[in-house]
């Protein structure tokens, strides 16, 4: 190969990894970025909106407290993450289908699902995924992957029945490595299914990093290969977020088919409790992302506007906690799961078998 | 009453399912213009509509995992898997997410898929097509494995399939598609699920088996009866759960007992099946539990086909060294 043949295979190349968006509203300053997308929520719906974030903080806050007292089981917080889970979840109605991860029960939460049945579930209850009449969603999915496949199938549902329904999922960066993963979005877009897929990218998947995952500048790209649009947004940007979901929202109801929202965030704790992150990150990368935080440039931005205050912040806080206190105590109060119950659940009809088993357990149960 | 080959009547239960109930689909590769690679669904699109019948892309997760979302959104869907070796690329949407769902709903909602795949040697297929798994797959809670052994019940086993409210994979065995005829009613009819079909009752020895084996099993029956055995043979139909009860009663009766599939010893159903009539009717055998089985290798390849599968001798032999013990 001469040098100008390989200079221009290079150039070739170079033009093959696709450039995707990237959307910011609220920069890091507080200061509304003046290019590009613009806020349009109103003042009362940012209100709303930081409600929200503050309420999610304050879950997490009061769930890791709870673990660590042991009064549920081992957790995987989402400190950093409230924003990228809570102001896209903001952008859906409460008609739309959540497909959450393991990571995502409090958006769970916020969509429907009891505060009671979270702290079951991060206790091992089966009480916990009974979600109440209207709830729209399917409990937190633990292997990583499933519930992308799955939300292909429910957003092409919702397009056959032309409902005004979409399914949402989210996913981890270590996620989109996943085989489940591109067929998820790739079916979606065969089948136009109503679906807005989002990428949590929040650095690490335990610990390994972002660019560990993928030689992909970003995971938004890979919704290229889909031929289905794929977009990043600042992950600490609430603003950004809910705009980008609502657009993505309406883009798909309009008969286009899927999209693949890439957030840039961060998760400030452990994978879960039983993790140690510095083993695997620096304090300066944290502290880094610690100055980013959502609540930070939301805080002002919206002082500033005059709409919000420490009282304010401080009532949310208080009746959160309160709100944790009530769902600890009453699944405390939640009748322990039986076997024999359990047995029943395996089939709509037990078969002979497991009618047997049933009563082998009712009599242990007895005693 | 026609007769038909398994095929057809396959494509007959689909099709009268699917217009009876608009919400049942069938998807998968192939299945759509081309009507499946083995015909099983030929026609069926142009009478019930591309989009009822139609083509995915080549992704056995993605199948899976759209079943499930569809199924999530009141549809009843009927995949299809082209060959079961290849629904390990889907062993999670089938066994973790569709087989437990129910359970980890709390017993509240089921998920209403049946899953379609072919298996089975004796037809020559590359590697990975024709591999019995239900073994695998029937050590798993909450979904049943189905396997007809012939048209009428497939037919029937498939209607009550696809009305069933729980995930059943449902498994065609290849050679038995066009090599067995039989008389189909016109009008659709259910085979009740978790029940084994007392083929024929006899007093001396039972078979017990499912798929192509109850063929090869009925030719050794022929011999065998020719020298006074008189032979109950059992036919499973569901195979997992397998109906226990209806193998106990037979075993009671005969006292002697030899468990028939075409898997491995290592997997199929009938170490099973084996550890059930031990635990069940140990004092009223009077011979150990016989067992034919192919050896423990993966699938053979198409040349050695013939030696590896079990068949009619290696059956008459088997039944003939538990009656002599
Ligand atoms: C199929 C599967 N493989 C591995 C795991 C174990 N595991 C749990 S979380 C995790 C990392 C996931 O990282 P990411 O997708 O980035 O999500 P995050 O935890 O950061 O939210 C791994 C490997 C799993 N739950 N499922």
């Amino acid at each position: 190969m001469t040098t100008k043949e390989f200079k221009l295979f290079n150039d070739m190349m170079k033009k093959s990894a696709d450039a995707v968006p990237f959307v910011q509203i609220l920069d890091e300053n507080a200061k509304l970025v003046n290019k590009g997308l613009k806020s349009s929520l109103t003042d009362d719906e940012l209100v709303a909106l930081m409600k929200n974030l503050v309420w999610g903080r304050t879950v997490n806050e009061r769930l890791i407290l709870a673990g660590r007292q042991g009064r549920i089981g081992n957790l995987p917080p989402s400190e950093g993450q409230e924003a990228s889970q809570l102001a896209t979840l903001f952008a859906m109605k409460k008609t739309d289908f959540l497909f959450p991860t393991y990571r995502d029960v409090i958006p769970l939460i916020s969509h429907g699902m009891p505060m009671k049945n979270a702290v079951l579930w991060y206790r091992g209850h089966v009480a916990a995924n009974i979600l109440p009449e209207g709830v729209h969603g399917l409990p937190a999915q633990v292997i990583i992957g499933s519930q992308y496949v799955q939300a292909a199938g429910l957003g092409m549902a919702y397009k056959r029945d032309g409902k005004d329904q979409v399914a949402m999922t989210y996913i981890g960066d270590g996620g989109s490595s996943q085989g489940d993963f591109y067929e998820g979005i790739n079916f979606a877009g065969v089948f136009e299914s109503q679906t807005v897929f989002i990428v949590q990218n929040n650095q690490y998947g335990i610990s390994v990093p972002r660019d560990m995952q993928s030689k992909a500048p970003t995971l938004a790209q890979k919704a290229a290969a889909a031929g289905i649009p794929g977009i990043q947004v600042d992950g600490m940007d609430p603003l950004a977020l809910y705009e980008v979901t609502k657009l993505a929202r309406e883009y798909t109801m309009a008969g286009n088919g899927p999209v693949l929202i890439e957030t840039l965030t961060y998760r400030f704790g452990p994978h879960t409790l039983s993790d140690d992150p510095t083993r695997y990150r620096t304090q300066e990368e944290l502290d880094e992302w610690l100055e980013k935080d959502f609540m930070i440039r939301m805080r002002k931005h919206l002082g500033e506007k005059g709409i919000w205050n420490e009282e304010m912040e401080q009532e949310v806080i208080n009746q959160t906690t309160e709100e944790m206190n009530e769902a600890l105590d009453a699944a405390d109060n939640e009748p322990k799961q039986k076997v024999s119950q359990l047995l029943r659940n395996v089939f709509e009809v037990p078969t002979p078998r497991i009618a047997k088993e049933i009563k082998m357990y009712e009599l242990k149960e007895e005693n | 009453m026609a007769i038909k080959n398994m095929v057809q009547a396959i494509n007959e239960a689909l099709t009268q399912e699917m217009e009876r109930d608009e919400r049942i689909l069938v998807f998968g590769e192939d299945v759509g213009t081309n009507g499946g690679v083995f015909r099983v669904t030929d026609g069926m699109s142009d009478k019930l509509g591309i989009d009822r019948v139609f083509d995915t892309p080549l992704a056995e997760s993605g199948i899976m995992g759209m079943a499930m979302g569809l199924a999530l959104g009141g549809y009843r869907p009927v995949p299809e898997i082209q060959f079961s070796g290849f629904t390990m690329e889907a062993i999670d949407g089938l066994l973790g997410q569709l087989a437990r769902h129910r359970y980890r709903m709390g017993g509240t909602e089921g998920v209403p898929v049946t899953v379609r795949s072919t298996f089975g040697g004796g037809v020559g297929t590359p590697e990975l097509h024709s591999d019995n798994l239900e073994g695998l797959f029937s050590q798993s809670p909450g979904i049943r494995i189905v396997i007809p052994s012939g048209p009428y019940d497939a037919k029937g086993l498939l209607t009550a399939s696809i009305r069933n409210n729980d995930p059943v994979y449902f498994l065609e065995h290849l050679k038995l598609y066009r090599s067995i005829k039989e008389e189909v009613p016109e009008e659709s009819y259910e085979i009740p699920l978790d029940k084994a079909h007392v083929v024929q009752e006899g007093t001396d020895i039972t078979i017990v088996t499912y798929g192509a084996m109850v063929h090869e099993s009925k030719k050794a029956i022929e011999s065998l009866e020719k020298d006074g055995i008189s032979i109950e043979l059992i036919d499973l139909r569901t195979v997992a759960p397998f109906d226990i009860d209806t193998i106990l009663a037979s075993v009671k009766k005969t006292g002697r007992v030899v468990v028939v599939q075409e898997a491995q010893r290592l997997t199929g159903v009938g170490n099973q099946i084996m550890a059930e009539i031990a635990e069940g009717a140990m004092y009223e055998l009077e011979a150990s539990i016989g067992r034919v089985a192919a050896p423990d290798s993966h699938f053979p390849f198409g040349q050695a086909e013939s030696v590896w599968l079990p068949n009619a001798k290696t059956i008459e032999e088997q039944v003939r060294n538990t009656m002599a013990e």
